[in-house]
């Protein structure tokens, strides 16, 4: 496999996506929104009628969680690009003309995997940067230390966010064959996101503590299974063949 | 797809005609090694299509405008081009001079910077043969380029494959409007699933349902008549002082005509021969294989 013609495909892709203000916006809001809002809730909640506002106790059970909401959006970010790269270009009929260039199916998926991967990475892992340091600042005062950064917050966002966006990624390459509508591709690539939500869940009601490094690297590791299940479906779907005579 | 055997020289335009549904498309896909064949064999440049290792090899020393025109709306038509130029392996240089080259050729190099969103569809279209050519491949595979466009860009685009065909490169044309197939092919192939006729455009015309002769004489007469029926000739008409065979080889058979009617003793005044067209070849041979 030649990673040139992969970075050809996903630059290529990158130029469209700066173009595109709805996929740019998809990009951006949505993390840097949880970024500031968090932080915000958490400086000024409690604080009426005289209290004092969260708790310290509370605040470290709350501030992990909080770190799992970037796992959630990491499922839903990539589907809007990924949707884009293939189904997009299935809807715009450039598909064939590319899959008549000198490039192997590996090299193509690969690319448009590039494509949708890095941005939505970029911008959570931006986004978890100035999360991290308006959380410290908001609870600065109460914890006595700084909570962010913390091992368990690196395994989540170099670790299970990255395992995340390449399985909604993978995901979306195989919706991607069933369907021949952008809108219908994000919304049934988003559903992805209702596995990742169980975890934020799980750790909310705290039935898996996510505090607890292990079982970090457990869900880690359960997604890492389902990122080599998914790509082999992936690239099993992604063939030339498959895609001008069986993809809707 | 089936009993299909043909072959294509080097700079010839060759026309593929057939109904929707005949394999036009799936033969040109599986010449470009974007589908597989079942059975069968075929080859290009010498590169065995088929065969994986000679896949990528086929996919780099051909061009292919595919019959939907497929650019990236966003880009512009520089970008579109150096793209597709980059994936074929071709240097900045390269793909600055073929850029240059091709987009001026199609009117289009002011355009240039502009987004191809904007573009009408004939400007497309353009920009889309020009894609396929950016790496200057020397078979080119086109699949109804001048499908749903006005006449006039129809018109551009036909004097541009024109062109290539000076410049010798090997044009494989898919295409329903047969005018266009007669103005630009060397060779055409009739398909309807299975291959109908091949030959020169003249060819088909006669052998489909060969031509028509008239002469126009000065007076008919009995003896000249009797002379005519000697002769092995169709379909004999009688309208007044003219008559009209079925001939298949016109150049023989009408100078056995003139030579009969002087020989009965009498004098003609024009000969015509009226052919059959390559829309009535291509209709007759299509129908009877639907029979």
């Amino acid at each position: 496999m030649r990673l040139s013609k992969s970075r050809i495909i996903a630059s290529k892709d990158f130029k469209v996506f700066m173009k595109k203000k709805n996929i740019l916006y998809s990009i951006v809001v949505l993390p840097l929104m949880i970024s500031f809002l968090l932080p915000g809730v958490v400086a000024y909640a409690g604080h009426n009628n005289g209290a004092s506002g969260i708790s310290a106790a509370e605040l470290t059970v709350l501030l992990p969680s909080f770190t799992f909401l970037y796992l959630v959006i990491a499922g839903v970010i990539p589907s809007t690009i990924a949707s884009y790269t293939i189904v997009g270009e299935k809807v715009e009929k450039s598909l064939e003309r590319l899959l008549a260039t000198p490039t192997t199916d590996d090299e193509i998926l690969l690319g448009k995997g590039i494509a949708a991967f890095l941005p939505p990475m970029a911008s959570i892992l931006g986004g978890a940067t100035i999360f991290m340091v308006l959380m410290d600042l908001a609870t600065r005062g109460r914890l006595g230390y700084d909570f962010f950064p913390n091992w368990n917050a690196a395994i989540v966002l170099f670790v299970m966010v990255p395992f995340a966006v390449i399985m909604s990624v993978e995901w979306n390459v195989v919706v991607s064959s069933r369907v021949s509508d952008v809108r219908a591709a994000q919304q049934i690539g988003a559903l992805i996101v209702l596995p990742l939500g169980l975890i934020y869940l799980t750790g909310e009601l705290d039935l898996i503590p996510l505090g607890n490094t292990s079982n970090l690297l457990i869900i880690a590791g359960v997604l890492l299974a389902l990122d080599l299940i998914l790509l082999y479906v992936a690239k099993a779907t992604f063939r030339r063949e498959e895609i001008l005579t069986k993809w809707k | 797809m089936d009993s299909v055997t043909l072959n294509v020289k080097e700079g010839e335009v060759f026309g593929f005609l057939g109904p929707n549904g005949a394999g036009k498309t799936t033969t040109v896909r599986m010449l470009c090694c974007l589908i597989s064949k079942t059975s069968g064999e075929a080859s290009i440049a010498g590169y065995d299509v088929g065969k994986e290792a000679d896949a990528l090899k086929i996919r780099s020393l051909i061009g292919l405008v595919p019959d939907n025109v497929g650019l990236y709306d966003d880009l512009s038509a520089y970008d579109n081009l150096d793209f597709y130029g980059k994936l074929y392996d071709r240097t900045e240089a390269q793909r600055k001079e073929n850029i240059q080259r091709f987009l001026t050729m199609l009117g289009l190099w002011e355009k240039r910077d502009v987004a191809v969103g904007t573009f009408s569809k004939g400007m497309k279209q353009k920009l889309g043969i020009a894609c396929a050519l950016v790496h200057d491949p020397q078979v080119l595979f086109m699949d109804e380029p001048t499908a749903n466009l006005d006449p006039e860009s129809a018109k551009t685009v036909r004097d541009f494959i024109l062109d290539l065909k000076k410049e010798k490169r090997t044009i494989f044309l898919n295409t329903h409007n047969l005018d266009e197939a007669q103005k630009i092919c060397d060779k055409i192939a009739i398909l309807n699933t299975k291959l109908m006729a091949m030959g020169t455009p003249e060819e088909l015309e006669r052998s489909a349902s060969g031509r028509t002769t008239v002469v126009q004489l000065v007076q008919v007469s009995d003896a000249i008549l009797a002379a005519l029926r000697k002769l092995p000739v169709k379909n004999m008409v009688v309208e007044g002082n003219r008559l009209t065979f079925d001939v298949m080889d016109p150049e023989k058979e009408n100078v056995a005509i003139v030579d009969a009617i002087y020989g009965a003793g009498g004098h003609v005044q024009t000969v015509t021969v009226v052919g059959s067209t390559l829309e009535e070849a291509y209709l007759k041979l299509v129908r009877l294989d639907e029979k």
